[in-house]
């Protein structure tokens, strides 16, 4: 890859010479190891057109082939994504968005219908988009108690003070304390499959896998409570936002409830950028040939919690299905394509300036 | 500085409420004086204790963290740490704070090892043993108790205690040895008694102490029962210095005057002035670059923050709000917001890189010390490294000011010729200044002129001739050391003749001396007051020697008065021609070869009456305690003139070894070379052509006062600069003289018509390759080193020299090198870098500058460029969090990665890096000119380096961003947040930055492997360990498995490749090309070298 020489200088053994000094010079005289005379053996690569020449080449030619299969399979991925935020008033959830209160009892309930053109094959993963929410702001991130979600009793009734203002209920210490908590994502989303034939099934979403498998089993731990949430959670306040106390999560099943429901512990996770996506379920393929979703119409089925309009969010399904690098994103492949194409020539444009230009040095040496 | 100040003003509270005056008096053994003879006032003097430490144990800490918090850049990161703590800011204390520790850690762990080895050598002085006769009794007490005024007892091969006045010496003739070797290399000087101890009551006057070694004014005087006090004169001859140690002598007593810090040692060893490379200044001029680069960084992310917060929406949705507490402080949010960015991005200023320069610097000094090539077997001593801050200057050197004698040349006199009346005598017979034995002087003078008295000469001598030779046994200073002593039995001087040699702080002196010896004119020297000048015939002629009237550097000559056996008084004087000749009333001298040193030699007969006028000018002179120098000059003045000449010497100094090789290279390095020399100017320029100075090609241009007698100064200057200005291909050399030079630096009053010698002057000197000054004072080898300093392009200059009066020089010049030379180790210790010889010169500054260039050049280019790829993500992720000042890399990684991740590396580069061969640096000098002008921190490339970071960091970050971009990129479907995202950054970013350095090394030895990959896989292992576990100690577990997490994807790993190659690319491509379109001389070396290896190799394995 590179031109080098391998450029030992022993110097070693050559110590003889100063034995013959006084006694005096000999004490003072500086020892001839290779490394105090600077002459530890090196290797010397010199960054030349001829030896970098055959690197681009190297690196376009595997570059390329890479971006193609990380472009194709990027391309191969389906993936649908619809808004229901209910801006416009022609869209289905315009009312419950419009009329969107925080003290409701009673849930707005709103119906998209869509279409799939195309079956998806493999397991379809169900995301839950949300634009212009900054989930990175400074004074969200920090808005949290690690301690306190890992369980810690003294946490639980005392969080943190990076929890402000929401640690506190009145005088009750708030559980899960924080503004990442608090804004937990709250919507309800079912899917329907309506057949040729009009009829309806609800697609079963598979909530179990959704989030870390170490958060889930270690960084997320329910307060000790002999087994009973309701129990060990006595003491506390539900965050001002929630309809329900933490340990009614999913009152179904303890193993989701509490801390280390899956919902909330993806939520937790705060999102790099301001337009994220969350995961929401995952929609198992079934055995057999039957895709996981046929093509044809559906009916998505929102219980309209979260308010987005007020900071001008924006509100999406997303369904992908997932391949080995993920989900679409064709900015690596084309990136790959790119770089390995522009290393390709930039080893052809170095051969020829290697060609000119070197034949000129040498000759303007040899005399020299 | 400072210290001093207080030292003093402590001092004299001390003294009491007495006006500081300027001397002091002196109670030898404490004993008052008569009542009457002056009021007794017991003043308090420091005690001998000798404190060269900084610190002690008490104040180590404050004082130190005062000092280094008085480094700008350390102050910069305290006020960050203490923003810190007071305001809500984004990253937490510790990630300022901890890198400040370590770097304030780390430079008091050296600075108090430093201490602490000063502190051991003090007290092993304080507490060596000492004898003090008290109550007439010898006592035996430690160093640091000895007071002033205590009278001390000193065996032989004992050194001196403090300053002290010799009483008495147990030698019969009461004078006593003392070699001053360690002060300043001289060996040995003897010093004459003043008095016997016993019964003495006396009281000295002396100055306040002061640095120079070489003056002292004081007068004793003595009391004896009810008689006025008999005043003596005491002068530096009397001294005897702390740090010399006595010789030849069995024990003396002696008076202590000066003691612990007021001794003249400890005078000598305070700090010299701080010179700052330039590298290090445009460091500061880069600093200041990036701090305003930080300011408006944070100015714009606050502005852009109000206005985009300007909704309310924005600024507190729902899901986001303010506590209380931050709503009310309305009037000063915007400016915490302001220094919070500040605090965000104030790792753009590199925190280590101040200690890593340090570290770099006094580590790589150990480089020149531990040369072997610069080890000279002779002197037992290799180079010598007296400050480290200067080590990249070496590479940047210009203009080099070289001293002749001693530096140029040998320093190692032999007697060539000499001229009598007109003739002259040439002995054949060569002396290197050793010993030759008597029997094998057969010393025979070829007498030209009277070819056929050559044999005979000895027995012919005339009037003249006699004189002339008896001038030159008279008039000298030189001493006579035995050889050896030999079971406590000492041989006397007159009959340990055949072992003894000759000791003088003048080589020229000593040369002459062999040659007089070699002429069978044999001398016993200066005995009590006298001479014995013998002859070969073995009559001795006795010469009572009065006065001497010792050399100065301005006077430039000696005399001796002396008086005959036959009650004659004679003045002999010997001297420069030139202080000489104007002085000389008859006599003629031929002119002696060339090339050689001369020195003429005068007479004067003295009357009964002119005699007695001389000796009270001159008693009046020493016995003054103020402007004793000034007076002596007068009184020398008055008493020499009127002379009659009687011959010239000629001496000749070869040339160093090497010489002529080492200034060749230094030409081709683009250095221009200017040899200062008091010698006149034949001689000087002869040396200049065999040292290669001037070449036979070399067009030499005059301006010396001969040419400017005939013409004005004026016409001179303007031809000369005509002529430079005409041919511009051609090599030029000028030769100036000291009057001239000083004539051309004198203000001109003449008014504007005339314009400005000066730049004239220096307008010719830059078109000159090389310049010799001749017949310079020390004082002005000074001020031309000023002039050009002060020229418009600022040139780096370096100063080399032996000599005492070289000291001013190298003290002035950007780097001053002493040569451990046979006048002293004055030069040497005051130098920034010492070495044996003129020709390591030659490795020192093509060879160790160069490399300590480019390291340090690229250490700091580094650096900046490190932290500019590091906080630009941050920055630009401003833009994508609302402006909140978040974070994008965790706490740990802030903190340490300008400490671990990056450090060592580039430390290591920075110390081992060779971009060359050494060889190829010494044998293409031509390669200097590369780096001349500072040329890798110019500010171009700084441009360069600013941006690649600046690329490299949009790489990184938009990188990262499409990739995070609304997407998943795990195979089971789950997202990552902006911890994976920082993550992800910032492992690009270490795995680039190493990368860069590894491409830009030329040099891989195994310890550059070791550190480059060990400091990758530290980072790797680190961040595993760090997201491993949940870690109790802290309040977040944001990392836990994050970087785990992170590589179990596929596309990371094929994103962290592609981030590392596309942000490297620009600069292989740059260097590609720069290599294949316009080679540098360097480049073209590497290359060279390399098939010159290949070559090499090949035929090694042929064999």
């Amino acid at each position: 890859m590179m031109a080098s020489s391998y450029n030992a200088k022993e110097e070693d053994g050559h110590h003889s010479g100063a034995s013959s000094g006084t006694g005096v010079s000999k004490n003072k005289k500086p020892d001839n190891t290779a490394f105090k005379q600077q002459r530890l053996p090196a290797w010397q690569p010199i960054l030349t057109a001829g030896s970098v020449l055959p690197a681009f080449f190297v690196i376009g030619l595997i570059f390329i082939p890479i971006g193609i299969g990380l472009y194709v399979t990027s391309n191969n991925i389906k993936e649908f994504e619809i808004d229901y935020t209910g801006v416009s008033s022609d869209s289905p959830c315009y009312n419950c968005a419009k009329n969107f209160t925080w003290n409701t009892t009673e849930p707005c309930v709103c119906t998209v219908n869509f279409t799939l053109h195309q079956p998806f094959e493999s397991n379809v993963f169900m995301y839950y988009g949300l634009s212009n929410f900054y989930q990175n702001h400074r004074r969200y991130v920090k808005s949290r108690d690690d301690r306190q979600l890992n369980g810690d009793l003294s946490a639980l009734t005392d969080p943190s003070k990076e929890c402000e203002p929401y640690r506190k209920s009145g005088d009750v210490s708030i559980a899960p304390c924080g503004a990442i908590a608090n804004s937990l994502f709250n919507d309800t989303l079912v899917l329907y499959y309506v057949d040729s034939n009009n009829s309806i099934s609800e697609i079963p979403l598979v909530k179990k896998g959704i989030a870390w498998w170490t958060d889930k089993h270690v960084k997320f731990r329910n307060p000790a409570g002999n087994g009973n949430l309701t129990l060990a959670f006595k003491d506390t306040a539900k965050p001002v936002n929630w309809a329900k106390p933490v340990y009614e999560l999913d009152p179904l099943d303890p193993e989701n409830n509490g801390f280390i429901n899956e919902d909330f512990i993806v939520w937790m996770r705060t999102a790099a950028l301001p337009t994220f996506r969350k995961l929401y379920r995952i929609i198992q393929k079934k055995s057999g040939a039957t895709p996981t979703l046929p093509n044809g119409n559906y009916m998505l089925n929102i219980t309209y919690n979260y308010p987005v309009l007020s900071f001008d969010g924006r509100k999406r399904l997303i369904l992908s299905t997932i391949s080995w690098m993920g989900g679409k994103n064709p900015f690596l492949g084309i990136a790959y394509i790119t770089v390995g194409s522009i290393c390709f020539c930039l080893g052809v444009v170095l051969l020829i300036i290697h060609h000119k230009y070197d034949n000129r040095n040498t000759s303007a040496d040899i005399p020299s | 500085m400072d210290f001093s100040l207080l030292r003093n003003i402590i001092s004299r509270y001390c003294v009491g409420e007495e006006i500081w005056v300027d001397s002091r008096t002196v109670y030898i053994g404490h004993k008052e004086p008569p009542p009457g003879a002056e009021a007794y006032i017991p003043q308090r003097y420091p005690d001998n204790r000798i404190v060269s430490s900084k610190y002690t144990f008490w104040n180590f800490i404050p004082k130190n963290l005062f000092e280094q918090f008085r480094r700008i850049a350390n102050f910069y990161f305290l006020v960050i740490f203490l923003v810190q703590l007071i305001i809500d800011t984004p990253t937490s204390p510790v990630t300022s704070g901890l890198p400040l520790f370590f770097v304030i850690t780390v430079t008091a762990i050296k600075q108090g090892y430093e201490d602490w080895l000063r502190h051991k050598a003090d007290c092993s002085i304080n507490e060596c043993p000492v004898d003090v006769v008290q109550q007439g009794k010898v006592v035996r007490t430690q160093s640091h108790k000895l007071r002033v005024g205590d009278i001390v007892v000193v065996k032989e091969d004992e050194t001196f205690p403090c300053d002290l006045i010799l009483l008495s010496s147990s030698r019969p003739d009461g004078t006593c040895f003392v070699t001053t070797t360690s002060l300043d290399g001289e060996s040995s000087h003897k010093v004459p008694q003043l008095q016997e101890v016993d019964s003495l009551h006396a009281t000295i006057e002396c100055e306040q102490p002061q640095p120079d070694l070489y003056k002292f004014v004081g007068r004793i005087n003595i009391y004896k029962d009810k008689e006025e006090p008999v005043a003596r004169p005491l002068g530096a001859e009397n001294l005897l210095l702390r740090g010399a140690t006595l010789k030849n002598t069995q024990h003396i007593h002696a008076v202590a005057v000066y003691t612990g810090m007021e001794t003249k040692m400890a005078l000598n060893y305070q700090s010299k002035s701080q010179k700052r490379s330039a590298v290090e200044k445009s460091m500061n001029a880069f600093l200041i670059v990036y701090l305003c680069i930080l300011i408006s960084k944070a100015v714009i992310n606050t502005v852009l923050k109000y206005a985009w917060q300007w909704s309310p929406d924005r600024d507190e949705p729902w899901y986001n709000h303010r506590t209380e507490h931050e709503r009310q402080r309305h009037v000063i949010r915007a400016f915490t917001d302001f220094l919070a960015f500040m605090v965000l991005f104030n790792y753009i200023i590199p925190v280590s890189m101040y200690v890593t320069v340090e570290m770099q610097k006094f580590l790589g000094s150990y480089f020149i010390s531990w040369d072997e090539e610069m080890f000279d077997e002779e002197l037992g001593e290799g180079a010598q490294v007296n400050t480290s801050d200067l080590n990249e200057e070496l590479g940047q050197v210009e203009y080099v000011f070289t001293d002749k004698t001693g530096t140029l040349t040998e320093n190692n006199m032999e007697f060539i010729e000499c001229c009598v009346d007109g003739n002259v005598y040439i002995p054949h017979a060569i002396c290197n200044g050793q010993i030759l034995s008597a029997a094998s002087t057969r010393l025979c003078l070829s007498h030209h002129g009277h070819l056929n008295a050559a044999c005979a000469f000895c027995l012919s001598l005339q009037e003249y001739e006699d004189l002339f030779f008896r001038a030159l046994c008279l008039c000298h200073t030189v001493q006579v050391k035995e050889e050896e002593t030999v079971d406590g039995i000492k041989r006397g001087i007159h009959q340990g003749r055949p072992t003894s040699f000759y000791i003088s702080s003048s080589p020229d002196e000593v040369a002459l001396v062999e040659g007089m010896k070699r002429l069978l004119f044999q001398q016993g020297l200066s005995q009590e007051t006298g001479i014995c000048c013998s002859f070969h015939n073995g009559l001795g002629v006795w010469f009572e020697l009065l006065h001497v009237l010792n050399f100065d550097s301005v006077r430039r000559r000696m005399s001796v008065i002396v008086k005959s056996s036959s009650g004659d008084y004679l003045l002999f004087c010997k001297g420069a021609d030139s202080s000489i000749f104007p002085r000389v009333v008859s006599g003629k001298v031929e002119q002696v070869k060339e090339g050689l040193r001369t020195l003429c030699v005068a007479y004067r007969r003295l009357s009964e009456s002119e005699y007695q006028e001389a000796c009270h000018h001159l008693m009046e002179a020493k016995l003054a305690l103020q402007d004793r120098e000034q007076r002596l000059a007068q009184a020398y003045d008055i008493i020499e003139r009127d002379f009659v000449l009687l011959g010239a010497t000629a001496v000749e100094d070869r040339l160093q070894e090497k010489a002529a090789d080492t200034i060749e290279s230094l030409h081709k390095a683009g250095m221009k070379v200017w040899v200062l020399t008091g010698d006149k100017m034949e001689t000087a320029a002869a040396t200049c052509y065999a040292s290669k100075l001037f070449r036979r090609t070399t067009q030499i241009l005059e301006l010396t006062k001969k040419r400017t007698e005939e013409q004005s100064l004026h016409d001179v200057l303007f031809e000369l600069n005509r002529t430079v200005l005409r041919q511009h291909c051609l090599d030029f050399g000028l030769i100036i003289d000291g009057a001239t030079l000083s004539a051309v630096l004198k203000p001109n009053q003449e008014g504007a018509g005339h314009g400005n010698y000066r730049e004239i002057f220096l307008e010719i000197c830059r078109n000159c390759s090389a310049v010799l000054c001749c017949r310079m004072a020390p004082l002005q080898k000074a001020q031309v080193k000023e002039l050009i300093k002060a020229s418009k392009e600022h040139p780096i200059t370096l100063a080399i020299g032996d000599g005492a009066n070289d000291v001013s020089m190298i003290l002035e010049a950007h780097v001053g090198i002493g040569i451990m030379g046979k006048e002293g180790r004055q030069a040497a210790r005051n130098s920034d870098y010492a070495i044996p010889k003129f020709k390591h010169l030659k490795k020192m500054l093509l060879v160790h500058g160069h490399y300590y260039y480019i390291r340090i050049a690229e250490l700091v280019q580094y650096f900046f460029y490190k932290n500019v790829c590091f906080i630009f993500p941050q920055f630009l992720y401003q833009f994508f969090c609302g402006f909140s000042q978040q974070p994008l890399y965790d706490t740990a990684y802030l903190t340490l990665y300008n400490i671990s991740f990056t450090s060592l590396p580039i430390l290591l580069y920075s110390l081992v890096e060779q971009h060359v061969s050494m060889d190829t640096l010494k044998r293409e000098p031509s390669l200097y000119r590369d780096i001349a002008k500072n040329s890798l921190l110019r500010w171009p490339v700084f441009l360069y380096w600013t941006c690649l970071g600046v690329f490299d960091a949009v790489v990184f970050f938009f990188g990262a961003y499409f990739l995070f971009d609304n997407t998943t990129f795990t195979s089971n479907g789950q997202m990552f947040g902006n911890w994976t995202f920082g993550t992800l950054i910032f492992t690009v970013l270490v795995f680039t930055v190493t990368l860069k350095l590894a491409l830009d090394t030329h040099h891989w030895t195994w310890i550059n492997h070791f550190v480059i990959w060990g400091s990758l896989l530290f980072y790797v292992i680190f961040s595993l360990l760090w997201g491993g576990i949940i870690w109790p100690f802290l309040n977040y577990q944001r990392m836990y498995y994050v970087f785990m997490q992170m590589l179990s994807s596929g596309p990371a790993w094929l994103s962290i490749i592609l981030l590392i190659t596309v942000s490297l690319l620009p600069d292989v491509i740059k260097k590609v090309l720069c290599r294949a379109m316009c080679p540098t001389a360097t480049e073209r070396a590497q290359v060279q070298c390399l098939s010159f290896c290949c070559h090499f190799h090949y035929i090694f394995h042929c064999v």
